[in-house]
């Protein structure tokens, strides 16, 4: 009988404790392929773009749910799902933020099983890539998107290295501003990392979107008390308002006094291969009120330096007007 | 015509006895290769629609296979099969997910609740059913047990949602006739919000 899921055949581990995953993690390496919500993995594994040969699925290992207080902020488990997130109301109340990103991913039913290390660590959707095309980042020697006739409108602005390939992450942006840390688990032990050191582009490692290697697991996501309670704002923009990925997103942390900016943190995504910090953004508005005039001031300095690709002009002032809302505070 | 023997119970009789066929032949040859040990026990108890079923599961099956091919439960539709359609929608412990992107494996210590459990021992239709039924919400049907697992998760959760919250809620849900708003009009009904 045919497999009418179009599954591949493949083997199932679902460890209980993270040490045992660990332990299959390093043993497996490259075979292996570990399964938070599967949003991701499934789609890989039936069009055989992927073919791992046995899964680990994690979602058994008690301590990586849940979200705990610290005493620098809060850690939320690898495994916490994004409904959960949106309801949660540690999160709701002083990181709102992370709700209202993790509250844009996909839709209802993705986001009930999806989880926040997955949403971070999901790969890149571009088409050519996911079609199972041998390009650079499947370890091929040729781009198909950056191509006079390639379709590339969804694709980068910036740091293009071979691969024009974006961050598919709503909550990766999220978490940059909000200076999280990514606890990493192997067998060698535990790592943290800066989630904006967790993000890597292909000018540093083609073949992956982030830090994560074999043998590793991410088991929690940590927030620092910095940006609690701070004024928050995102937008995500998406040919559909539903399942679909950012055409550009905008995550904004500020810190506000009498109305003057003190601090920012303002990240957008989906404009290059990991959640790109406005710097530049973020050092003329400090010290500056928060409101349209200094708005307009600003929001051209987001798109210096961009160069776009034959179909994705659309995105510089696109991702001008998000800056330009989330520096004004509001849509 | 003899008029026990419906379309849906001819097709439902055929997919019976294929699983018979491939569960003594060609699932145990073909799988029989490159296990690595230590993999999950094939032969599961799950809870579907408050009853138990045993059932043999390769490891990478997914749900909507094991409850169409396996369980005879073909109310779950394969549209997309990648997580994009929502007409695969089943509640996993009254949360709505789709179960052609779910392992049977990772839900087997869930009650599973399919369009087929919703009605009541006597017949009676989930107030959803009957709602839909009365505000003609389907078109042409392919879409619909989705839709009515999605509106019965909002229910579990959310008795008397906005319009909006509704919307929402359906959102994971595709309709190619383009019915939302019907829909949402059943929602409104078998939330008692519409007279």
């Amino acid at each position: 009988m045919s497999s009418h899921d179009v599954m591949p055949e493949m083997g199932l581990y679902q460890p209980v404790s993270v040490e045992d995953a660990v332990g299959l993690a390093s043993q497996l390496a490259e075979r292996g392929w570990l399964v938070g919500g599967g949003q991701d993995t499934y789609g890989w594994l039936k069009d055989r773009a992927k073919r791992p040969e046995v899964l680990v699925d994690l979602k058994g290992i008690e301590s990586m749910r849940g979200v705990r207080e610290t005493a620098d902020g809060i850690e939320i488990g690898a495994l916490v799902t994004l409904t959960e997130i949106t309801r949660n109301p540690l999160i709701n109340e002083r990181y709102a933020l992370l709700a209202q990103a993790a509250g844009r991913v996909a839709s209802p039913q993705i986001r009930n099983v999806g989880t926040l290390a997955g949403n971070v660590a999901q790969d890149a959707r571009c088409w050519y890539y996911r079609r199972g095309l041998n390009c650079y980042r499947a370890g091929g020697n040729l781009c198909y998107a950056d191509t006079p006739e390639g379709m590339n409108r969804e694709h980068a602005l910036f740091n293009t290295s071979r691969c024009v390939a974006v961050t598919p992450s709503d909550t990766g942006t999220a978490l940059v501003a909000l200076e999280a840390q990514m606890v990493i688990r192997n067998a060698a032990g535990e790592r943290v990392v800066d989630a904006e050191e967790f993000f890597v582009g292909p000018n540093l490692d083609i073949r992956h979107m982030t830090v994560l290697r074999a043998g590793d697991i991410l088991t929690a996501v940590r927030i620092p008390a910095k940006w609690a309670n701070a004024e928050f704002y995102f937008e995500k923009v998406a040919d559909r308002n539903v399942w679909d990925f950012a055409l550009v997103s905008i995550a904004a942390a500020m810190r506000v006094n009498n109305g003057v900016i003190e601090d920012s943190r303002l990240v957008a995504g989906a404009v290059q291969c990991t959640p790109r910090r406005l710097t530049s953004v973020e050092s003329a508005i400090r010290g500056k009120a928060r409101n349209q005039e200094t708005a307009d001031q600003v929001a051209s300095l987001a798109v210096q330096g961009a160069q776009p690709l034959n179909f994705n002009h659309f995105k510089m002032p696109l991702m001008e007007n998000l800056v330009n809302r989330a520096v004004r505070g509001h849509a | 015509m003899n008029p026990k023997l419906t379309r849906r119970r001819f097709i439902k009789g055929v997919i019976a006895s294929g699983v018979a066929a491939a569960s003594t032949s060609l699932w145990y040859t073909a799988s029989g290769q490159n296990r690595p040990a230590g993999a999950v026990e094939r032969l599961l108890t799950i809870n579907v629609n408050g009853q138990t079923r045993r059932v043999d599961v390769a490891p990478q099956e997914t749900l909507a296979h094991t409850l169409r091919y396996k369980l005879g439960l073909t109310g779950a539709k394969l549209g997309c099969n990648r997580g994009e359609c929502g007409s695969c929608t089943v509640l996993a412990d009254d949360v709505n997910i789709y179960s052609c992107s779910t392992l049977t494996h990772e839900v087997k210590n869930k009650a599973i609740l399919t369009v087929e459990g919703l009605r009541a021992a006597d017949g009676t239709l989930h107030p959803v059913q009957a709602a839909f039924i009365q505000e003609l919400s389907p078109a042409c049907g392919f879409c619909t047990s989705g839709q009515i697992m999605s509106a019965v998760a909002l229910l579990k959760s959310n008795p008397r949602p906005t319009r909006a919250e509704a919307r929402q809620a359906l959102s994971g849900n595709l309709c190619r006739c383009g019915a939302y708003d019907h829909y949402l009009n059943g929602v409104m009904r078998a939330s008692g919000q519409l007279s």
